[in-house]
């Protein structure tokens, strides 16, 4: 709790200072000195003038976009007696798991180089970086064996972990009592009830027009979705990502959204983002890491085989590829639960100065990992526009699906969310899943870790992830996994096992999500 | 628990709080029953060495599980016996006590948050509140009392920062944003104080991971 004012001025000294630093300081600073020639500069208004000619240009919205995409995602300032590691993740005992979950992870990969004798990162010799540059577009034309190779973790593998998560603070007695909660995550933390939700996500209620609802066929497209159109492209026209966030609560029209995520995302791809994007393909091409082989593997278990994904294989792997070596990522460790692997450079253990990341951007991926990507290859097919998105997405969203953490958006707070709606608007359902052995976040856990990619058809994703960057939560994820069981609820009171539970939840892809989402928040009574 | 150290005080321009003695948080219990029951009332009692008396500016705290808190203080007078007055009475430390919202948080109370005047203090006594049975334990950690100074009302503030928020200020803004006027003076301020920040740290992100070029790297280090 820090006091509204210093909490202020502290936020705002913190985006001064990182904006300095960055490619939009100096392009104001250049227009600033290009605008001293024009004739309605005047010098003894100059100030002004200058203000007024940064406005007039555009160039001062696009100082607002950045101020804004800063303030969505750094967190407010802490109490400045807090310790650093205190705004990873306020709870000590979620820090303590998240460690020793990181530690899990580390021996599991230090054991896989042991048993393969394979070196974390090693330097390609030149042939081989000739080689990988002749065929960096056909990367999936590659069939190397990874037999041995077997992804670090899975989502199963994590969802046990949060079932063993406690506070050892709280009353958990071994016999059950009011305490315990029913569902599988034991952690009492604060989630949203269905008014609250109702209150959020008000832009989703029955009277408002939504994309994935007023424009189905027997719609006519004059009574919602021309309108939207046009309002689509005024935000474009207009630049502002305030707008454009608040405008892609009701949907974005398919050709619109490509560049209302990147205006959202404040992405410009500019060509100082596209040389950093070659320099990570060089990085690459130089360094060959295990992760690499993580990576391979989870792609060809996961997107290559999916019917939407697989003609993106080429394309995931660049950006995969080029993301384990951004160093720009570890940036996100300051406001994330989880810790970069730390090593030293071969013969210099323990040497300070030789101390680096593992992989360079600090994060280790998991079986679906590309999951996360994939989506996004339908919207953007410039390699270095996809990887910028990707990377914003990640550092905005995705990193805390995978975290132990008590953020509202935290895996372990939609996992609690999901259980609490679950119990509360389906108590039969709920009662009659747990009796037969069939926890329903068993089922949905995996789809909320992959955020629903891979499990909807990607016209249905795209237009749940619109709502993800419209209200910069990812709650609507746990939202809809206790939507689809309502939906299916008929069916599951029948089943008599897990297996028959999830049989009757593995296709999804037929499923709509906007009318799922509006029947469950909006128009069930309760 | 309360009185240690807090987190590191960087460089030799943070204030230093007032040395002080807390005595451990003592659970209020109803006439020596033999059942165990949680009380939900604890008191943590706070003098100043060799029964000295001070004046008081900032209280910083670490919450742990305490929902409400109540601070009541003697003030040192001349004539008659001394009297406890409340001067915080149920501050909302956590705004869901059943849950972990702001349970482990950092909370500061300022001077003009109070209830009275808080010069010449020679005792606080702080009274923990927390109507949920569902945690074992509630205290407050990592206490410390800073008298008002002309520095910093905010320890660990760069030093630059601290010209912006004069410590008398009062800062009751229920909620409202301050005087744009106000911020966008503070805020050219700023631009220039960030040069200096800036001129002093490395160079923009290069975007290098390898140490002189090498990046072969055998295996994981657990520390």
């Amino acid at each position: 709790m820090v006091d509204p004012e210093s909490g202020l001025s502290l936020t705002i000294a913190r985006i001064v200072q990182r904006l300095q630093g960055s490619s939009l300081h100096s392009q104001l600073e250049r227009q600033a000195r290009v605008s001293l020639h024009k004739p309605e500069i005047k010098l003894e208004s100059l100030k002004e003038d200058i203000k007024d000619f940064l406005k007039t240009s555009g160039w001062e919205k696009k100082l607002q976009n950045a101020v804004y995409s800063e303030l969505n995602v750094f967190p407010s300032p802490c109490h400045p007696a807090a310790p650093p590691e205190h705004m990873k993740e306020p709870l000590a005992y979620m820090r303590k798991a998240q460690g020793s979950w990181e530690k899990r992870i580390l021996k599991s990969l230090n054991s896989m180089c042991t048993e393969l004798s394979i070196p974390l990162a090693q330097k390609r010799p030149i042939s081989e970086q000739k080689e990988l540059l002749n065929k960096w577009n056909e990367m999936g034309t590659d069939e190397p064996d990874l037999s041995l190779f077997r992804p670090v973790y899975a989502p199963k593998d994590f969802l046990e972990v949060l079932m063993n998560l406690r506070n050892p603070n709280y009353e958990n007695g071994e016999q059950p009592s009011f305490r315990n909660h029913l569902g599988l995550i034991q952690v009492p933390l604060k989630v949203k009830d269905i008014p609250e939700l109702k209150e959020d996500f008000s832009e989703l209620g029955l009277n408002i027009g939504q994309l994935g609802i007023d424009d189905s066929a027997q719609v006519p497209p004059e009574f919602f979705e021309n309108e939207h159109v046009r309002v689509g492209q005024k935000v474009l026209a207009e630049q502002d990502s305030a707008a454009a966030q608040q405008y892609v609560r009701q949907g974005c029209p398919t050709a619109l959204r490509a560049d209302l995520w990147a205006l959202i995302l404040n992405i410009s791809n500019q060509p100082e983002d596209i040389l950093y994007y070659e320099q990570l393909k060089s990085n690459v091409i130089q360094h060959d890491l295990l992760v690499d082989s993580l990576i391979y593997k989870d792609v060809k278990l996961t997107a290559s085989n999916d019917d939407y994904y697989f003609v993106f294989e080429d394309y995931l792997y660049q950006v995969l590829l080029c993301f384990s070596r951004d160093t720009s990522v570890l940036e996100h460790f300051t406001y994330s639960s989880a810790t970069p692997p730390k090593s030293y450079i071969r013969g210099k253990l323990g040497i300070e100065e030789c101390a680096v990341f593992y992989p360079p951007n600090g994060v280790i991926p998991f079986h679906g990992f590309s999951m996360y990507v994939a989506p996004l290859c339908f919207l953007y097919h410039e390699p270095s526009r996809l990887y910028q998105i990707f990377r914003e997405m990640y550092v905005r969203f995705f990193f805390r699906l995978h975290s132990i953490s008590s953020h509202p958006s935290g895996i372990v707070s939609l996992c609690l969310l999901f259980e609490t709606l679950l119990q509360t608007h389906l108590p039969q359902l709920f009662y009659h899943l747990r009796e037969i052995g069939a926890q329903p976040l068993r089922i949905s856990f995996k789809w909320m870790v992959r955020a629903f990619s891979g499990y909807l058809a990607t016209d249905q994703l795209l237009l749940l992830w619109d709502r993800i960057l419209g209200y910069n939560s990812l709650e609507i994820l746990a939202v809809l996994a206790a939507a689809v069981f309502a939906f299916r609820a008929v069916n599951l009171m029948e089943v008599t096992s897990l297996a028959a539970a999830e049989a009757v939840l593995a296709d999804l892809s037929t499923l709509k999500v906007m009318p799922l989402l509006q029947i469950f928040l909006f128009a069930t009574v309760t | 628990m309360s009185g240690a150290a807090g987190p590191g005080a960087p460089g030799g321009t943070a204030r230093a709080p007032l040395p002080c003695a807390a005595r451990a948080a003592a659970a209020l219990q109803l006439g020596g029953g033999a059942d165990p029951a949680r009380p939900g009332v604890a008191v943590i009692d706070l003098r100043f060495p060799r029964g000295g008396a001070a004046d008081l500016q900032e209280i910083v705290f670490r919450n742990f599980y305490t929902a409400f808190l109540s601070v009541r203080v003697q003030r040192a007078s001349a004539e008659g016996p001394r009297k406890w007055v409340t001067c915080l009475r149920d501050y909302r430390l956590m705004p869901s006590p059943h849950t972990e919202e702001g349970s482990q948080d950092y909370f500061s109370l300022f001077r003009h948050q109070m209830l009275c005047d808080v010069d010449q203090v020679t005792a606080v006594r702080f009274i923990l509140r927390q109507p949920s049975p569902v945690w074992l334990h509630f205290t407050i950690e990592e206490l410390q009392i800073y008298p008002p100074s002309q520095k910093s009302p905010q320890k660990d503030f760069p030093s630059w920062l601290s010209q912006l928020t004069p410590p008398e200020q009062p800062a009751n803004l229920h909620g409202e944003l301050p005087d744009p006027e106000k911020v966008s003076t503070e805020v050219q301020q700023m631009w220039v104080l960030t040069e200096v920040i800036r001129a002093r740290q490395a160079a923009a992100r290069i975007g290098r991971f390898d140490v002189d070029g090498c990046y072969d790297i055998n295996l994981l280090s657990y520390t």
